[in-house]
C-alpha cells in the first residue's frame, strides 16, 4: 500500500480505481500557409462551435450544481466576444501570419497572466478561466478530443488541475473523488467539488503509474491510499455508512446550541484560512471564527500587504460575523510558510526558527501595520487579537506594548475601535509550563494542537516515515492541555483549543470534564463536534 | 456628457459575474460609457475582462462617464444599475 497526502477542499470518503487524467497537448503550428482572412474565418467558426458548446455546459452546471455554479460559463462566452480578447487574435493572425490555433492560445495566455499578476486573489484565479476557454477553442480547431470522453467504470479521477469546464464536462455518476496536485481552496475546482459533495483533496503529489490502481481517498484524514489494504477498505466503508447517516442528522442541528446534557455551554468556533472560508464557516452555522489565520493575505502577495489591503478583509470578516467573535491570529510566517519577498534566510531547523511573533517583534513596522488594521477592524464587530508561538510573559507584555501603541495613535488619528480581547496561542511547552504566569497578561488562551504535538513529541507530521511513532493522543500532550486548562483557570483566562486535536469526537468528552470552554475548528467539523457535545453528560462521573 | 460617482458596496465588488452583467447593461446603451477607478485606471463598460482587470473591490469609488445618445436616461438607468447590482 501506497499513502500520499494532501488538503482537504470536500470531506467524506470514496472507493474505487485511481484514474490519472492527462490532458493531451498536441503540438500546433505557428505559422499558417492560409490568409490572414481565411485564418480570422477559422477562429470565429471555432467561437461559434464554443458558444455552443458553453451554452450546453451551462445548462448542464444550472441543473447538477445550481445558478451561482453555471454563471462561469456565461462569462467564458462573453470572454470570447471581448473586443480587446478579439483584438489580441486578430493582430496575431493578421501580422504575425500565426494559425487561429497558435493565437488563441497565445491571447489566452497573454490575458492570464495578466489576470494572474492581480492582487485579489479572487481576481487571480480569473486566470484559469481565460486559458480554459482559450483551449476550448484551440481544441476545436485542432480536432482534439479530452480523456473524459472515453467509456469507464466509476473511478477516483487524479488530475494536476482541472479547468472549470473540465469539472463539469466530467460524468459525475462516475466520479467518486478527485486528487488533484495544484489547485488551491478557492479555485474552481475546489468549489465545483464542495458543490458536487465529492470527496477532494489539493495538493497530493500522486504518481503517474497509480493509474488504474485500486484506491481510497479519505478527504477528512487528507490521505489517498493506493492499493488500501482490507483493514483501510473496511474501516472506509463504515465511514461512507456513517457519513451517510450524519449528513442527515446533521442538518438538523443547525441553530441549535453546543450544550452538554448537563447544561454546559461550549461554543464551537471556526477556523478560517481564507476570505472562502468565512463563508463556510456561516453556512456549518459557526458561533464566529476562532482562528483567522491571517498570514494567506501575506502568502498570496507579491509584497508585504497594506495596512488597507488588511483592514479591508480584516473588515469583512469581522462584518461576515455579524457581531459574533472573530479571533485574529497575527501573522504566522516562517517554518512552512514562506514568503519571497520576507527574504528570510534559510534555516537547517525552520520550525524552531524565526518565525510568527519572532519576526513581529524583530520586524515592529511591519507587525503596526497589522495590529492598526485589527485595531481599525474592530470598530465593525467583536474582534479578538491572538498571538502565536509565544514562549515568554516578556514577549506577550512586549507584543501588548506596541498594540497599546497603535492604539494611542489611532486614537489621535480620530479612528473608530471597539474593545479587543488578547488572546496568547498555547503552542511551545515553554508556554505550558508557564500557562500562569501568561495567563496573568491574556484574556483568552487557545491551544494549538498542531504545533504543540510536533514540538512535544520532537514528530515532524509531514514525514510519513515517522507516523508509526505520531501518537496525536500521547498522554504527555493531553496532560499539558490539562495542565494549561488549568493554569488558565486560576488565573481567570478562558481555555479553547484551535488545533487539530479539538475536533476530534473521541477526545470531546475529556477535554470537557479537563474544563476546556471553547472549541475552534475546521468549518466541515462544527457540527459533528456540536452533535458529540450535546450526548455528553458531566454531571456523570466518568 | 454626463458623469456621477458610485462606491462598491458589494463585497465582492466588480467581480466576473457583475462585470458580465455591467457589459451586457452597457451594450444594450447608445451611449458610450467609461468606467473610471478612483486612483487608478479606467476602461469602457463593455470591454469584460479590462472591467475585471481595474480590480475594483468593495469600498473603491468609481467614475462613471456616460457620452453620446441619450445620455441622461442612460446614465440614470446606469445609475440605477450600480446601486441594484454592485
Amino acid at each position: 500500500m501506497q499513502v500520499a497526502a494532501g488538503k482537504s477542499v470536500q470531506g467524506g470518503v470514496a472507493v474505487g480505481p485511481l484514474r490519472v487524467y492527462r490532458r493531451e497537448e498536441t503540438p500546433f503550428c505557428r505559422f499558417s500557409s492560409l490568409t490572414p482572412a481565411e485564418e480570422w474565418a477559422r477562429f470565429r467558426s471555432a467561437c461559434g462551435r464554443a458558444r455552443e458548446e458553453l451554452a450546453g455546459l451551462c445548462e448542464k452546471a444550472r441543473d447538477e450544481l445550481g445558478e451561482d455554479n453555471a454563471a462561469i460559463f456565461e462569462i467564458h462566452r462573453m470572454m470570447l466576444e471581448d473586443e480587446d480578447y478579439l483584438d489580441a487574435v486578430k493582430d496575431m493572425t493578421g501580422s504575425q501570419s500565426a494559425t487561429a490555433e497558435y493565437a488563441v492560445r497565445a491571447a489566452g495566455e497573454r490575458f492570464s497572466a495578466a489576470f494572474a499578476a492581480m492582487e485579489d486573489e479572487y481576481m487571480q484565479a480569473r486566470a484559469a478561466d481565460v486559458m480554459d476557454v482559450s483551449r476550448r477553442v484551440a481544441d476545436i480547431l485542432t480536432g482534439r478530443r479530452d480523456a473524459f470522453t472515453e467509456d469507464g467504470g466509476p473511478a477516483i479521477l487524479a488530475a494536476d488541475d482541472l479547468s472549470p469546464s473540465e469539472t463539469v464536462q466530467l460524468d459525475r455518476s462516475r466520479l467518486l473523488g478527485l486528487v488533484l496536485r495544484r489547485g488551491s481552496r478557492s479555485s474552481h475546482t475546489a468549489i465545483l467539488a464542495r458543490a458536487m459533495n465529492i470527496p477532494a483533496l489539493v495538493g497530493v503529489d500522486f504518481d503517474e503509474s497509480w493509474d488504474g490502481k485500486p484506491a481510497a481517498l479519505d478527504g477528512d484524514q487528507n490521505r489517498v491510499y493506493i492499493d488500501p489494504t482490507p483493514e483501510i477498505l473496511a474501516a472506509m466503508e463504515a465511514r461512507r455508512r456513517e457519513d451517510r447517516q450524519q449528513t442527515a442528522l446533521l442538518q438538523e442541528l443547525k441553530g441549535r446550541p453546543g450544550v452538554t446534557l448537563d447544561g454546559r455551554e461550549i461554543p464551537v468556533y471556526a477556523n478560517a484560512g481564507s476570505a472562502g472560508d468565512l463563508e463556510l464557516a456561516l453556512e456549518n452555522d459557526a458561533q464566529g471564527i476562532g482562528l483567522f489565520r491571517s498570514e494567506f493575505l501575506y502568502l498570496n502577495s507579491q509584497d508585504y500587504p497594506t495596512e488597507e489591503q488588511q483592514f479591508r478583509l480584516y473588515r469583512q470578516a469581522a462584518e461576515a460575523m455579524a457581531g459574533k467573535r472573530t479571533v485574529i491570529r497575527t501573522l504566522d510566517i516562517g517554518a512552512d510558510k514562506q514568503a519571497g519577498y520576507f527574504r528570510l534566510e534559510k534555516e537547517a531547523n525552520p520550525a524552531l526558527g524565526y518565525r510568527a511573533i519572532r519576526i513581529c517583534l524583530t520586524r515592529k513596522e511591519l507587525f503596526k501595520t497589522q495590529l492598526r488594521a485589527i485595531l481599525r477592524a474592530s470598530a465593525f464587530g467583536s474582534v479578538s487579537i491572538l498571538f502565536p508561538m509565544i514562549i515568554s510573559v516578556e514577549e506577550v507584555r512586549e507584543a501588548r506594548a506596541i498594540l497599546e501603541e497603535c492604539r494611542l495613535e489611532l486614537r489621535r488619528q480620530g479612528a473608530a475601535m471597539g474593545d479587543v480581547e488578547i488572546g496568547v496561542m498555547i503552542e511551545t511547552p515553554a508556554a505550558v509550563m508557564i500557562a500562569g504566569e501568561l495567563a496573568e497578561e491574556a484574556d483568552f488562551f487557545s491551544i494549538g494542537t498542531n504545533d504543540l504535538t510536533q514540538y512535544t513529541l520532537a514528530i515532524d507530521r509531514q514525514n510519513p516515515k515517522l507516523d508509526r511513532f505520531y501518537d496525536p493522543r500521547h498522554p504527555a500532550l493531553l496532560r499539558m492541555i490539562r495542565h494549561t486548562v488549568e493554569a488558565g483557570h486560576r488565573h481567570g483566562c478562558r481555555v479553547g483549543i484551535c488545533g487539530e486535536l479539538g475536533a476530534d469526537p473521541a477526545l470531546t468528552e475529556t477535554f470537557l470534564r479537563m474544563g476546556v470552554d471553547e472549541l475552534s475548528v475546521s468549518p466541515a467539523a462544527i457540527l459533528p463536534l456540536r452533535k458529540q457535545i450535546r450526548g455528553i453528560d458531566l454531571s456523570v462521573t466518568a | 456628457m454626463r458623469t456621477f460617482r458610485y462606491t462598491v458596496t458589494s463585497p465582492v465588488g466588480i467581480h466576473a459575474r457583475p462585470a458580465g452583467l455591467l457589459v451586457n447593461a452597457a451594450k444594450a446603451l447608445d451611449s458610450t460609457v467609461i468606467i473610471e477607478k478612483a486612483g487608478g485606471g479606467s476602461a469602457s463598460a463593455t470591454r469584460l475582462m479590462a472591467l475585471m482587470m481595474l480590480g475594483i473591490g468593495q469600498g473603491d469609488t468609481v467614475t462613471v462617464t456616460v457620452e453620446g445618445g441619450s445620455e441622461e436616461a442612460n446614465a440614470a438607468a446606469l445609475e440605477q444599475f450600480f446601486k441594484d447590482n454592485l
